[in-house]
């Protein structure tokens, strides 16, 4: 089975968040970048369970330019065989997901995978996008995938429950907390990952519909009120009658 | 020019985002049309006037259809209706059809919206960004546009009204994907996670599985829902589902409150659009206070059941 995984590049959890040019752009001074925890912790390990279990090959693929090759290394020491970088900057979701399929549609794949969102954005939208291109069937936020032959048994979260769901492949599933655990890459993965293949693509001719016109912070919470411990009931009241939540 | 929206229907019922987005729509002070399918009574449909619709296009004869379907009939809705602006809600049915929604309209997205659309100059939508850290404001450059609007984000307008019904049918397609079961994860009567007003959430201060009697009690006098940090779910003291946080569930209820948690930039950032929050922990340097709207610093063992007196004695009053 050959699977493709879609990874962006996400600043670390605990990057400070703060925009330059007239907060127009994300500084991404003294940033620290990861490949997207979604992408890496369910996508990918997924995709090398699959991997290892029924044969078969893993390709990433990125939309972005050359500064996202540090964190395609990553996930190479991970054990992707292979990379795919699209040479554009990501403007939009609906850019990306037109480079993605159009890759996608040119090199067959059963599966692609990609992240229920990215942490940065946070559009949840690049895996439909990509399905609506392909015309394939879409499953989101995917807890549990399992592949026999050529039928995916897929598991995911709905408002208050969860759906079990059967298809044919190729589909595209957006993974979510479940489908694998995070692995550490080891040493030789490390070095493995300097080796391995990166191909270089070329766009093709996509329009970006959205742009970000500008970023702001939210206001500082104003200092938290403590009460104590021994008059514990207090808060009830403070809830119910200065808060009124309760 | 219409606004189109999309309405869930779960098991009969319009859900409560659903219900927001139609309000939302109609706080943008155009006619409001409402599409939606399956088996739900004529009264629940026109009573969506209350929320702001004028119209409801009912789509009879599916029940259980996949994203891609949901997406050619609110595609071909929108077509229909001629609707320039198409909105949905930000939760699991509307983030797995909105973007084939709008790969369907050649639409421009914004997805988890906060504010209505700012038209003073061009058409700009806010959403939070960096998981609940920042925000943007979009431009939506194309002349469709989609837009999912995030749970519990913006204040509701009084309306009332009663909307028509009529019957609408577009060419689904076939389904690429059969469903084998559905199981339901929480408890009979409780609220759902993503969706309730009032949160009650713990984390690896509570030592151990079998010290959350006193969390579900809380939450259940309280009619909310239960909640947990990452390493708890991790560990397997709660189920999964629970966890909020950057990797688990975004949610922003009205009051949530956090025993026994750090307070990780991480847990935050899948709980700092909540409008109160509390935080209970024995440490008074716990990252969590400075996010926090009321504290006690304070043993969970000895507070919580206090805290849970205190809500009996309110409701007894
Ligand atoms: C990439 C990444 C993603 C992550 N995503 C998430 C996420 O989505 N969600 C998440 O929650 N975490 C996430 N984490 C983990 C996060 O960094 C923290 O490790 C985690 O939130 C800590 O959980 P905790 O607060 O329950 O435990 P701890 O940090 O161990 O805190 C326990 C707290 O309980 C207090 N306490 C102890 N005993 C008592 C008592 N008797 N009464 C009252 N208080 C007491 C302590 O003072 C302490 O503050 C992520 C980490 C990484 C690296
Ligand atoms: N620039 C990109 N290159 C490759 N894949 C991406 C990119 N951006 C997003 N994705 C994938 O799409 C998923 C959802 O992203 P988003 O719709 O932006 O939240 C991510 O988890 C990734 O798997």
């Amino acid at each position: 089975m050959d699977i493709l995984v879609c990874i962006s590049k996400a600043p670390d959890t605990t990057a400070k968040i703060q925009f330059t040019d007239g907060n127009t752009k994300f500084d991404e001074n003294g940033v620290q970048f990861i490949v997207n925890p979604y992408d890496e912790w369910y996508a990918l390990v997924r995709a090398l369970e699959l991997k290892e279990a029924g044969g078969g090959s893993v390709c990433i693929i990125t939309v972005g330019g050359p500064e996202a090759d540090p964190v395609i290394r990553k996930a190479l020491a991970i054990g992707a065989d292979k990379a795919v970088r699209i040479d554009a900057q990501p403007t939009d979701a609906g850019f990306v997901a037109g480079q993605i399929a159009d890759y996608a549609k040119a090199n067959s794949f059963d599966l692609i995978l990609c992240g229920k969102e990215t942490i940065n954005y946070n559009g949840s939208q690049v895996g439909g996008m990509i399905a609506a291109e392909m015309d394939l069937p879409y499953v989101s936020q995917a807890i549990k995938l399992d592949v026999a032959g050529a039928t995916a048994t897929v598991e995911r979260d709905i408002q208050g429950g969860v759906e079990v769901l059967e298809g044919n492949t190729p589909l595209v599933i957006s993974c979510a907390k479940g489908m694998a655990e995070q692995r550490i890459p080891n040493m030789r993965g490390i070095m493995a990952a300097r080796t391995k293949p990166l191909e270089v693509v070329a766009p093709t001719d996509r329009p970006a519909l959205t742009e970000v016109v500008g970023y702001d912070l939210p206001p500082q919470k104003t200092e938290v009120k403590l009460v104590d411990p021994e008059n514990a009931e207090e808060l009830i009241n403070l809830l119910r009658n200065e808060a009124k939540i309760i | 020019m219409a606004v189109l929206v999309f309405a869930d229907n779960t098991n009969g019922s319009i859900a409560k985002s659903s219900k927001e987005a139609i309000n939302y729509a109609h706080q943008m002070g155009q006619g409001v049309t409402v599409v939606t399918y399956g088996e739900i009574s004529q009264d629940k449909l026109s009573a969506l006037g209350n929320s702001g619709a004028n119209k409801v296009l009912h789509h009879t004869g599916v029940n259980r259809v996949e994203p891609s379907q949901l997406s050619k009939m609110v595609a071909e809705a929108a077509k229909a209706e001629s609707a320039e602006i198409v909105v949905f809600a930000h939760d699991y049915t509307g983030k797995s059809v909105a973007p084939l929604t709008a790969v369907r309209l050649n639409a421009g997205i914004v997805s988890g919206a906060v504010a209505l659309p700012d038209t003073s100059s061009g058409f700009r939508v806010r959403k939070a960004v960096f998981s609940g850290k920042a925000f943007a404001n979009y431009e939506l450059k194309s002349d469709v546009k989609v837009i999912s609007l995030l749970p519990n984000s913006i204040d509701l307008v009084e309306v009332s009204g009663s909307a028509s019904v009529e019957n609408f049918s577009a060419d689904l397609g076939s389904a690429g994907l059969v469903q084998k079961e559905v199981r339901g994860t929480v408890s009979e009567g409780g609220p759902v996670l993503t969706e309730a007003e009032l949160v009650v959430s713990a984390g690896r201060g509570l030592k151990g599985p079998e010290n959350w009697g006193m969390v579900e009690e809380l939450a259940e006098l309280l009619g909310a829902a239960t909640a947990c940090s990452r390493p708890v779910a991790d560990v397997g003291w709660r189920p999964h589902h629970e966890h909020v946080g950057q990797t688990g569930v975004a949610i922003r209820p009205n009051l949530y409150i956090a025993i026994g948690i750090s307070g990780a930039i991480q847990h935050l950032a899948g709980v700092n659009g909540s409008k109160v929050i509390v935080v209970i922990n024995k440490d008074p340097e716990a990252p969590f206070f400075k996010a926090a709207d009321y504290g006690i610093v304070g043993d969970a063992f000895e507070v919580v059941p206090k805290l849970i007196e205190a809500v009996k004695k309110l409701k007894a009053a």
